[in-house]
C-alpha cells in the first residue's frame, strides 16, 4: 500500500501533514485513533491507579475469542468482542473481589481465565478454518483499514464509557485510593469494582479493533504510567495522560504513513519511548531534590 | 495410538515440558509473578519471528527473547522480582513494547516469505505439539528435565526467600540473585513450553495447575509435587482428547483441562471466609 502511494518525507512539516490528510483512510485512522486515545487514556489512568494492569491485559485478550467466535457464528465481530469482554470482566470481578484470596492467588485466577479464553479462541479459529491470514490483523490491528462506520461506533462507545466514568468518578476514585475507608463509609466497593471492569472491557473491546488485541495495552498503560510518574495531582495527571495518549497515536500513525512497517509497531514504540522519558525525568527530579 | 510416531514425540515432549511448567509455576504463583510469567510467554512470539527474519533457528530467538525480557522487566521495576500488585505497570509496558517489535519482525519476515511467516507465527502463538520431530521432542524433554532439576536445586532457598524475603536476606540468603536466577529459569521454561502449547497458551500450564495445587494444599513440597503431577496429567489428557477428536487442537484441550482442574480445586477448597 505504501509503495503505491509513494509517500515522501520532506523537511516541510506542514506540507507533509497536508499530504497525510489528503487520504480518506488516513483521516479515518487519525479520527479513530484520537477517539481511542482519549478513551484508553482515561480508563487506563484509573486502571493504573487501581493496580489492575493484569486484569486489563486479560480483558484485552478476551477480544480474540470474541472475534473468533463471531466469525464462526457469522455475526459482526464487535458483538463477540463485547460479549467476551463482559463475561471476562464478570469472572475477574468475582475472583479479585473476594477478600479471601491473596494477591498472588487472585492473579493466578486471572491468569487461568486468560488462558481459557485464549484456548477457546484458538479452538474457534481452527473450527472456522483458514482464517489464519486474518489472525495477524486480529492480534495486531488494522489501523489503516478503519471504515466510516467503525469510527462512528467507536465514538458512540467512547461517549458511553466516558459518561459512565464521569457519573462514577467520585466514589470510584475514593474506592481506588483507599478501598478500606471507602467501604467503611458505605461506598459499594465491590459493585464499583465490577462496574469499572465492565467499562474497562468496553474500552478494550473498542480499542482492540484498531490497535489489535495484543497492543491495546500500549495505549491503556503507557500514557497513564508516564503521567503518574510525572505528577501526583489527580486532575493534572489525568489531563496529561490524555494528551500523551493523543501524542502517541498521532506520532505513531504519522511515522507509519511514511514507512513500510505496520502502525501498531510505531504506536507501541512511541508509547514505550514516552514512558522511558517520563521515568528518566522523574528520576532526574528526584535526584535534584536530593 | 502409541503406534503413531508423532503421538510418542508429543507425549515425550509434553510430559517433561508440563512437569517443568507445573513445578516452576508453583513458585510463580507463590511469588505473585503470574503476570511476569505471562509477559515472558508473550515475548516468545517476537523472539521466534526475529529469528525467522534473521534466518536462524527459531529456538535461539525464543530463548534470547524470553531471557532478555526477564532482565528488562527486572530493570524497569526494581521491586518486580519480588512480585506484587504495583509492578504490573512496568511489566505491561515492557512487554507491549516487545510485542510491538514482534509486529515489526512479522512485517520484516513477511516481505521475503509472506505465507511461511504467517504459518510460523500461528505455530509460535498456539504451539504445534503434534508436529514435533523425534529430535525436537528429545531436546524439549531434556530442557524440561534440566529446568525441573534446576528448580529443585534452588528450591529450599527460593522458598525461604519467597515466603520471608527479609528474614532470608538477614540470614545471608542471596535473595536478589535467587530472584534473577528464577526469572531466567522461567524464561527457559517459557521458551521450551512455547513449542508445546504456544506463546499465548503457556499461562494455562504455568498458572492453572499451580494455582490448583495452592488451593488444595499448603504444604510446600507436596504442593510442588501436586502442581507437577496435575500439569503432566492434564497434558496427557489433552493429548489423548485431541487425538480422539481431530477438530480439537491439542493446545486448547490441554489448557481447557488445566483450567478445569483449577475450577474443581477452587470448588473443593473449603477454606473459611476470612
Amino acid at each position: 500500500m505504501a509503495d503505491a502511494l509513494d509517500p515522501t518525507l520532506s523537511w516541510n512539516v506542514v506540507h507533509d501533514a497536508g499530504e497525510l490528510l489528503e487520504y480518506h483512510f488516513m483521516v479515518n485512522a487519525l479520527l479513530a485513533g484520537s477517539v481511542v486515545a482519549v478513551m484508553a487514556g482515561v480508563v487506563g489512568w484509573l486502571m493504573v491507579l487501581r493496580g489492575e494492569a493484569f486484569a486489563g491485559h486479560t480483558l484485552s485478550m478476551m477480544a480474540f475469542p470474541g472475534a473468533a467466535a463471531a466469525a464462526l457464528v457469522g455475526v459482526p465481530g464487535a458483538w463477540g468482542y463485547f460479549l467476551f469482554c463482559g463475561a471476562g470482566a464478570g469472572a475477574i470481578a468475582r475472583i479479585s473481589g473476594s477478600e479471601r484470596f491473596s494477591w498472588s492467588e487472585q492473579s493466578a485466577g486471572i491468569g487461568s481465565v486468560q488462558a481459557l479464553a485464549l484456548a477457546l479462541g484458538f479452538l474457534f479459529v481452527s473450527l472456522y478454518g483458514g482464517v489464519l491470514g486474518d489472525l495477524e490483523s486480529l492480534l495486531f490491528g488494522d489501523l489503516l483499514g478503519v471504515s466510516d462506520g467503525q469510527v462512528l461506533v467507536l465514538a458512540i462507545v467512547a461517549a458511553i464509557a466516558l459518561a459512565a466514568l464521569a457519573a462514577l468518578a467520585r466514589p470510584l476514585l475514593f474506592a481506588s485510593v483507599d478501598a478500606g475507608v471507602a467501604a467503611a463509609r458505605g461506598v459499594p466497593v465491590r459493585l464499583l469494582s465490577l462496574a469499572f471492569l465492565l467499562l474497562l472491557g468496553l474500552a478494550v473491546g473498542a480499542t482492540s479493533q484498531i490497535t489489535g488485541v495484543l497492543l491495546v495495552f500500549a495505549l491503556l498503560v503507557a500514557p497513564a504510567a508516564s503521567a503518574q510518574a510525572l505528577t501526583a495531582r489527580p486532575l493534572v495527571s489525568l489531563a496529561l495522560t490524555v494528551a500523551l495518549a493523543l501524542l502517541v497515536v498521532w506520532l505513531g500513525l504519522g511515522i507509519a504513513y511514511f514507512s513500510i512497517y505496520p502502525a501498531g509497531f510505531f504506536v507501541a514504540t512511541v508509547a514505550f519511548a514516552v514512558y522511558v522519558l517520563a521515568r528518566l525525568i522523574a528520576y532526574a527530579r528526584a535526584r535534584a531534590l536530593g | 495410538m502409541l503406534g503413531q510416531e508423532f503421538m510418542r514425540n508429543a507425549l515425550l515432549a509434553g510430559t517433561f515440558v508440563a512437569l517443568a511448567c507445573g513445578v516452576s509455576g508453583w513458585f510463580v504463583v507463590l511469588r505473585g509473578q503470574v503476570f511476569a510469567g505471562d509477559a515472558l510467554s508473550h515475548v516468545a512470539f517476537p523472539g521466534a519471528l526475529a529469528a525467522a527474519a534473521a534466518g536462524v533457528d527459531q529456538r535461539i530467538g525464543l530463548f534470547v527473547a524470553t531471557i532478555a525480557a526477564g532482565a528488562a522487566i527486572g530493570m524497569l521495576g526494581r521491586g518486580v522480582l519480588a512480585g506484587g500488585r504495583g509492578n504490573d505497570t512496568a511489566i505491561g509496558i515492557a512487554f507491549t513494547f516487545i510485542l510491538g517489535l514482534g509486529v515489526f519482525f512479522l512485517a520484516l519476515a513477511g516481505t521475503s516469505a509472506a505465507g511461511a511467516s504467517g504459518i510460523a507465527g500461528a505455530h509460535t502463538l498456539f504451539g504445534s505439539i503434534f508436529g514435533l520431530s523425534a529430535g525436537e521432542a528429545r531436546l524439549a524433554a531434556a530442557v524440561g528435565l534440566g529446568a525441573v532439576l534446576a528448580t529443585a536445586a534452588i528450591a529450599r532457598p527460593l522458598l525461604f526467600s519467597s515466603v520471608a524475603p527479609d528474614v532470608a536476606a538477614a540470614r545471608g540468603v542471596p535473595t536478589r540473585l535467587l530472584a534473577l536466577a528464577f526469572v531466567a529459569l522461567l524464561g527457559v521454561v517459557a521458551a521450551e513450553a512455547t513449542q508445546a502449547v504456544g506463546a499465548l497458551l503457556l499461562l494455562g500450564l504455568l498458572a492453572a495447575p499451580a494455582a490448583a495445587a495452592h488451593r488444595l494444599t499448603r504444604a510446600p513440597f507436596a504442593g510442588v509435587a501436586l502442581a507437577g503431577l496435575l500439569a503432566v496429567g492434564v497434558t496427557w489428557g489433552g493429548l489423548v482428547l485431541a487425538y480422539e477428536i481431530p477438530s480439537l487442537p491439542p493446545s486448547t484441550a490441554i489448557v481447557a483441562l488445566a483450567v478445569g482442574a483449577y475450577g474443581v480445586a477452587a470448588l473443593l477448597d473449603g477454606r473459611p471466609h476470612r
